[in-house]
């Protein structure tokens, strides 16, 4: 029976933009991780040219401390300007909405903002209005892509070192398990989007109430083992969730049972997964979804941080300077 | 005496069985003569709409809108939403009671139908359930009925109590008025901090949004039913407001198949659209009860096709433009229907999925009449209302939002190609849209 198709999608409006991770193609990816590296190789005092005095609003609507100061940082090490915008101590206090803010911002001058929402869609909304090259920084239980590609950069640092770009088999015969909190997680939704299109094998681990059936289905090359052990023994890569307290909406969790089914600890990790790289998108609660013993152990590459300058260096210059016709896939 | 005459066009009314060349004579609002073209006695003095090539069938009845007086003229007034349908080939329209305030009373029932309000075509309040549409206290059923209530509903606020339920429905069937619910269970979908925003499944995973599951809608068809089998003898009469799963019409089937008197109607948006067509995050996508599965989605379509469905409805929901620019999970549900309700049936359900056309029209028209129990309307019968609708069955047309009569443009439809263009929509013997 013919149905009506589903639309297509009109998005990104802007070639800049980076709304998800499946806005880019795996050349796409490949050509952001190499330009991250060679930007961050760059002299300080060309590099500050890139983006000389180009104007770039931060807006974020959540408290962040990792995303907007490497944002902040990557947008200065390009010489470009910046201006943080953030719902406590703006006019969005005052009832304005997110398409009337963004259009102020553009309107001031703004060429580029970086997005971080409570509400899952929110770039799009910021995107389609502004029409504005617009970074994701985070939106809701949604994506968060510069964060893949951060852990990505990370992950192949640790498992393909030297390695420069990436194609559809890099991650080849790599296992990557994705523990906790996945329902609430946009860090989750990216990677498990981004690592499968790269060779890897998704493995998203956590209890029923924390991780629906459903998520299996997101795209080919992920599975459900629900046996934290289980998913260590195969893992080359383990990236922990804490549990979003502020978006479990009422669910209630026995922590001490959690603990016992998916706490890192030393012991697990020794026993299960003595090689794996163990990352983290922070903010880390120790003692709960991992101990500090893990946190600052060997095995850890929560340091991986410091990537997201590099990363967000590559994907704020795209954002000013890519066209229709080149600059991204 | 005012006369108005259709001539040279096709009659098809389904609730007679008619369907042949004939001539339609309307005299001070009513159907008076059916006669072979060129045989109308008319006088000199009747208007005359040439409908060679069109067909003319009962004007349409939509069971299920939102008129947003009074409270929300911002919205959508009775004026501009009876326009809106007028445009659309309807000549009568029942109106939800979700006001502000809540139309629970005589008074407000009343003041909807009054002259001043400006109606362009006929609007049939539904009133309140229960005081407030709070589900706690009955109204006085008798009263909104004298005052011109069709049947009650608390749509949009399910009547959750099991015994408010029952209450409702044995005192409903005491003064011969239907209960329509809106049947979702709020206790699943709006929690605290997280109220849910499209249906549960792969596709609200994936976009990071709480979902609606399609039990929080079956499980309340299912108890209303089990309520109205224990009232039997009261002879109560349910009726399923925009039936969007398959468990819930498969709720509808047995029922039925159980002699119970359990009706639903299905909106263009259910039979037609899934829960892909949210794509990322259009707002025009975003309704109560949402887009479902594609399953979902074929059981409205077979449920249609073999009958169970009793009614096409839109849930006409106007909102303003700027309500609707927000985030997907905060942006009010609901989307404008009446204008495409009959360029999307004819398009599919007569076009692409061989519904005969007099099916179609019925479901459009005398089957919603014979649920609100409107006497006279729903057929073109001499001695029923002159409420008629004239349309080229051929003319293709492209539907654009900014040409909407209503004030809303929020429609998942703008820029989808319709069948069947509304030539004249005739309200009781008036002129009331001409194309």
């Amino acid at each position: 029976m013919v149905t009506p198709p589903a639309p297509v999608s009109p998005f990104p409006y802007n070639p800049g933009s980076l709304l998800s991770v499946m806005d880019l193609s795996v050349e796409g990816v490949s050509r952001l991780l190499t330009r991250a590296t060679d930007l961050e190789n760059e002299d300080p005092l060309l590099r500050d040219h890139i983006l000389a005095k180009r104007r770039i609003a931060l807006l974020f609507y959540e408290s962040s401390t990792r995303t907007r100061t490497s944002f902040e940082l990557a947008a200065k090490a390009l010489g470009a300007d910046t201006t943080l915008v953030s719902n406590l101590s703006s006019s969005i206090e005052k009832g304005e909405s997110l398409k009337d803010t963004g259009l102020t911002l553009r309107a001031l001058g703004a060429q580029a903002i970086v997005l971080r929402h409570n509400s899952s869609g929110a770039a799009w909304l910021l995107e389609e209005s502004t029409r504005l090259p617009v970074v994701n920084a985070g939106d809701g239980m949604h994506e968060h892509p510069t964060q893949a590609l951060l852990d990505l950069r990370t992950i192949l640092a640790h498992l393909r070192p030297g390695i420069g770009g990436v194609g559809p088999e890099t991650l080849a015969g790599v296992t990557v398990s994705i523990v906790g909190d996945i329902l609430h997680s946009r860090v989750a939704r990216s990677n498990m989007l981004l690592l499968p299109r790269l060779g890897a094998r998704v493995l998203l681990c956590g209890p029923k109430e924390l991780l629906p059936e459903q998520a299996a289905r997101s795209s080919p090359g992920i599975e459900i083992e629900r046996d934290f052990d289980a998913a260590l023994n195969r893992s080359q890569a383990v990236i922990m969730l804490r549990i979003q307290a502020e978006r479990l909406a009422g669910l209630q969790l026995d922590l001490d049972e959690y603990k016992a089914s998916y706490q890192l600890t030393g012991q697990r990790l020794a026993q299960h997964a003595p090689q794996a790289v163990v990352l983290h998108p922070g903010p880390i609660i120790r003692g709960l979804e991992i101990t500090a013993g893990v946190a600052d152990g060997v095995q850890s590459a929560i340091e991986q941080v410091r990537n997201g300058v590099a990363i967000r260096m590559a994907v704020l210059e795209q954002a000013l300077l890519a066209t229709r016709q080149g600059g991204r896939a | 005496m005012t006369e108005l005459a259709i001539c040279g066009g096709r009659l098809l009314d389904p609730a007679v069985g008619v369907d042949a060349q004939k001539d339609l004579l309307i005299r001070d609002g009513r159907v008076a003569e059916i006669a072979g073209p060129g045989k109308l006695k008319r006088t000199n003095g009747a208007q005359v709409l040439d409908a060679a090539g069109l067909i003319v069938a009962p004007g349409l009845i939509d069971m299920h809108v939102h008129l947003r007086e009074p409270g929300q003229a911002y919205k959508e007034t009775i004026a501009s939403g009876t326009a809106a349908a007028a445009a659309g080939g309807f000549t009568a329209v029942a109106a939800m009671p979700n006001t502000l305030p809540v139309n629970d009373s005589p008074e407000t029932t009343r003041w909807m139908q009054a002259p001043e309000r400006g109606a362009n075509v006929r609007v049939f309040p539904v009133a309140a359930a229960t005081r407030g549409s709070k589900g706690e206290t009955i109204n006085d059923y008798a009263a909104l009925k004298a005052a011109g209530a069709v049947a009650v509903t608390d749509d949009g606020r399910p009547i959750l109590k099991d015994g408010t339920m029952r209450e409702a429905l044995a005192a409903a069937a005491r003064v011969g008025l239907s209960v329509i619910q809106h049947a979702e269970d709020t206790r699943i979908t709006q929690i605290a901090a997280g109220t849910a925003s499209m249906n549960l499944g792969p596709v609200s995973f994936k976009l990071g949004l709480r979902g609606m599951p399609a039990e929080a809608e079956s499980s309340i068809v299912e108890r209303d039913i089990r309520l109205v089998a224990e009232l039997k003898d009261a002879h109560p009469h349910l009726h399923v407001a925009h039936t969007s799963t398959a468990a819930a019409l498969a709720a509808v089937r047995q029922a039925r198949r159980n002699g119970l008197r359990v009706t639903c109607e299905v909106t263009p948006h259910h039979f037609l659209l899934t829960e892909e067509h949210v794509g990322l995050y259009n707002t025009h996508a975003k309704m109560n009860p949402p887009l479902r599965s594609a399953a979902d989605r074929d059981a409205m379509i077979e449920g249609i096709l073999d009958g169970i469905v009793d009614a096409i409805a839109t849930d006409h929901a106007p909102h303003a433009m700027h309500e609707k620019e927000i985030e997907f999970e905060l942006a009010p549900n609901g989307i404008t229907g009446l204008e495409t309700a009959l360029g999307l049936c004819l398009r599919w359900l007569h076009g692409e999925w061989k519904m005969p056309l007099g099916r179609v029209l019925s479901l459009l028209s005398a089957q919603p009449a014979a649920l609100l129990g409107l006497k006279g309307r729903g057929t073109l019968a001499v001695g029923s209302f002159g409420d008629a609708v004239v349309f080229d069955p051929k003319a293709e047309w492209i539907y654009r939002a900014t040409e909407s009569k209503s004030k809303a443009k929020n429609t998942p439809f703008d820029g989808w190609t319709m069948q069947g263009k509304v030539r004249w929509t005739v309200s009781e013997g008036r002129v009331a849209y001409a194309g």
